[in-house]
């Protein structure tokens, strides 16, 4: 097949541009990067910048669950979630819980990615653990932790009983500072392993002659710790504080399975009560204004985090 | 200033299958250039690691400036290295790198400064104390891991084929930059390399290494004039020393010591060459061929300087000659010297 058409390809000038446009099709680059993009192009485009639109639109108008009916209010929503003390207790547990929790994230992901770098046996066991509080779907992990935290069989609380630390329950998701607390430590306990294994690739990417001369250099594992391995990974250590920020700023199940923004609204945070108030409570209008605030706090947050990340770079 | 010594040192790994260091016993002088020299895989790099203590040896032990350090981390070895890569800290400045193993030892912050100020001035990157590594070009680099190496003003100097990273022009003067430093911070030091041109040039002894034993230790006119066995006979010398099979011995001479018989005087064994091949580099003809001493025909490699202009023609049969004295035998099964054999003319 080829021969002859080689052979009638050499005698006659090219003038075949159908075969040669095809071909050159599949080395087209930009073509080609089009091509690929177009479909997460699509789709973020259908579940993102659509139902983004939608709020905005939703939360200048007086939409309710019961009369869906479009009518412009202008900014009425926003005024009346500012008249309400709910909202900006929500706000500042919001900011609280994404600063605690990234914070914790970041240590204890640092420190269980230098444990995951050791070598010791059954490494690959331990890796796997670690990782399984990250694959479990949310809303199941936090029924376990419901029931950890249960007022009467909290198993927590028997072993702090048996103990003898403490003498009758102690009511975790009771009392405001506690159910804080074990928001925050759910947050932690479900995003620290996903922290951890992007720090870890962190720390494989560090050259092993850059620490090795810091040792020969005299540095001790502090020294070695805080001025090597940090900054040389202070890229990624961003990127893992900024996952953490976004996953604890825009979850709202934890909260909701835990405490259900209780004790009196003591755990209400942002995400959670635009869904009782647009969903539950059928005030879609509202429920959009309040959820449009995530996203000035998170663009914001993404920018500063980026930007540093772009500043400490090495190449 | 200080020696350093390794008495029955041994490296295994993966539980004893792989001995990267088999016994070995060294002993530098004081302020000694000392060259590791071997192929790669040989155990000389890990042989410098387990002097500096990156390494835990699997027995024997390391001395330094006569006390034995075996057991002690790194840092109190009072050792400078400098790693293939130079290692630099990438996200520090040239000063705050050269500082650097200053700050770690709590020196005094003004003396700091100054000390690194002069290690800088030392080795001529002064200029460039606020760039950032990646702002500097390999030659560059490497200065800056010297001083940072200096700079603590260390017993001993390791270096790990601090060379190997530059490109062939640049190293050459950068190896007479590395001797002259050296003659004048006149601290012991110990250098690893792959490259026998470097260590000739640089050594003041070589050890040459191979499977992780030293093969030979001693000055480089001696390693090449007299090695002690066939691999350091052959991994020395470009092209290597020519080995012909005579009974139980392997008699060996250098390629430029197989010259033209009118070239040669004085007591000498002739062979005829049968040239097969001829090659022109930098002005010395390298004639290869065969030669018969013993059962059979064996290949080997002459080297004519430019001042011998005997006619050679390829596919022809030459008469050339070895000094007697130029001979090294070697035992044919075990590969080490023996006594010189009368080999007939």
């Amino acid at each position: 097949m080829a021969g002859p058409r080689a052979a009638s390809a050499e005698c006659t000038v090219p003038t075949e541009p159908a075969t040669a446009h095809r071909r050159r099709l599949v080395d087209r680059d930009e073509a080609l990067a089009w091509a690929f993009l177009v479909p997460s192009v699509a789709y973020v485009a259908a579940l993102v910048g659509i139902p983004f639109f939608l709020a905005i639109a939703f939360s200048l108008s007086d939409v309710t669950g019961g009369d869906p009916s479009f009518d412009w209010v202008g900014l009425r929503n926003f005024n009346r979630i500012f008249a309400d003390p709910v909202f900006w207790r929500s706000l500042r547990n919001t900011l609280v819980f994404t600063a605690v929790s990234m914070l914790l994230i970041v240590v204890c992901g640092k420190v269980l990615a230098n444990v995951l770098i050791a070598q010791f046996r059954g490494r690959w066991l331990v890796r796997f653990l670690v990782l399984l509080p990250w694959t479990t779907p949310v809303a199941l992990s936090t029924i376990t932790w419901l029931w950890l935290l249960d007022s009467v069989f909290s198993p927590i609380d028997w072993v702090l009983r048996e103990l003898g630390l403490i003498q009758s329950n102690t009511y975790w998701l009771g009392r405001p500072v506690l159910a804080m607390a074990s928001v925050i430590a759910v947050h932690v306990w479900r995003l620290v392993p996903l922290a951890a294994v992007i720090m870890m690739a962190g720390l494989l990417s560090v050259p092993k002659d850059v620490q090795e001369q810091a040792t020969v250099d005299g540095a001790g594992y502090w020294r070695r710790m805080f001025e090597i391995t940090i900054p040389l990974t202070a890229p990624v250590i961003a990127i893992s504080a900024l996952f953490g920020a976004i996953f604890t700023f825009t979850d709202m199940a934890v909260v909701y399975v835990l405490t259900r923004g209780g004790p009196t609204n003591g755990t209400q945070v942002l995400a959670s009560w635009a869904f009782f108030r647009g969903i539950e409570g059928g005030d879609i209008g509202q429920g959009a204004a309040i959820a449009l605030f995530l996203f000035p706090l998170l663009l914001a947050a993404a920018i500063a985090i980026l930007r540093a990340v772009r500043r400490t770079e090495v190449s | 200033m200080a020696t350093v010594e390794v008495r029955h040192l041994q490296k295994h790994f993966d539980g004893g299958r792989v001995r990267a260091i088999d016994e070995i016993d060294l002993a530098t002088g004081e302020g000694e250039y000392l060259v590791l020299l071997g192929p790669s895989g040989c155990g000389k790099t890990t042989l410098l690691r387990t002097i500096a203590g990156l390494e835990e040896p699997t027995a024997g032990d390391v001395l330094i400036g006569g006390r034995v350090v075996t057991g002690l981390p790194p840092r109190a070895r009072r050792i400078a290295m400098v790693f293939q890569s130079y290692a630099l800290y990438p996200h520090k400045t040239v000063l705050a790198n050269i500082v650097f193993p200053l700050r770690a030892a709590r020196v005094a912050v003004g003396e700091r400064e100054e000390r690194a100020r002069k290690a800088a001035e030392m080795l001529d990157i002064g200029h460039l104390l606020d760039r950032k590594p990646r702002q500097l070009s390999g030659g560059e680099r490497q200065r800056v891991a010297l001083a940072r190496a200096l700079v603590r003003e260390p017993a001993v100097f390791l270096l790990d084929e601090p060379l190997s990273n530059l490109d062939a022009k640049l190293r050459a003067s950068a190896r007479d930059e590395l001797k002259r430093f050296q003659q004048r911070v006149g601290v012991t030091t110990m250098y690893v390399t792959h490259d026998q041109s470097e260590a000739m040039g640089l050594g003041e002894r070589i050890a040459v290494m191979s499977a992780g034993r030293v093969r030979q230790i001693g000055a480089p006119v001696e390693v090449y004039d007299d090695p002690a066995d066939t691999f350091v006979a052959t991994f020395i010398g470009s092209p290597p020393m020519n080995l012909v099979p005579r009974g139980e011995v392997l008699v060996g001479f250098r390629p430029e010591h197989l010259l033209p018989e009118e070239n040669v005087t004085g007591d000498r064994i002739t062979v005829a060459l049968d040239v097969q091949r001829m090659e022109y580099l930098s002005g010395d003809r390298h004639v290869y061929g065969t030669v018969q001493l013993g059962d059979h025909p064996t290949r080997v490699i002459a080297r004519l300087p430019a001042t011998v202009d005997t006619p050679i023609a390829v596919g022809e049969q030459h008469d050339f000659a070895i000094a007697v004295d130029r001979l090294r035998f070697f035992d044919e099964r075990t590969g080490q010297r023996t006594d010189p054999l009368r080999v007939g003319s």
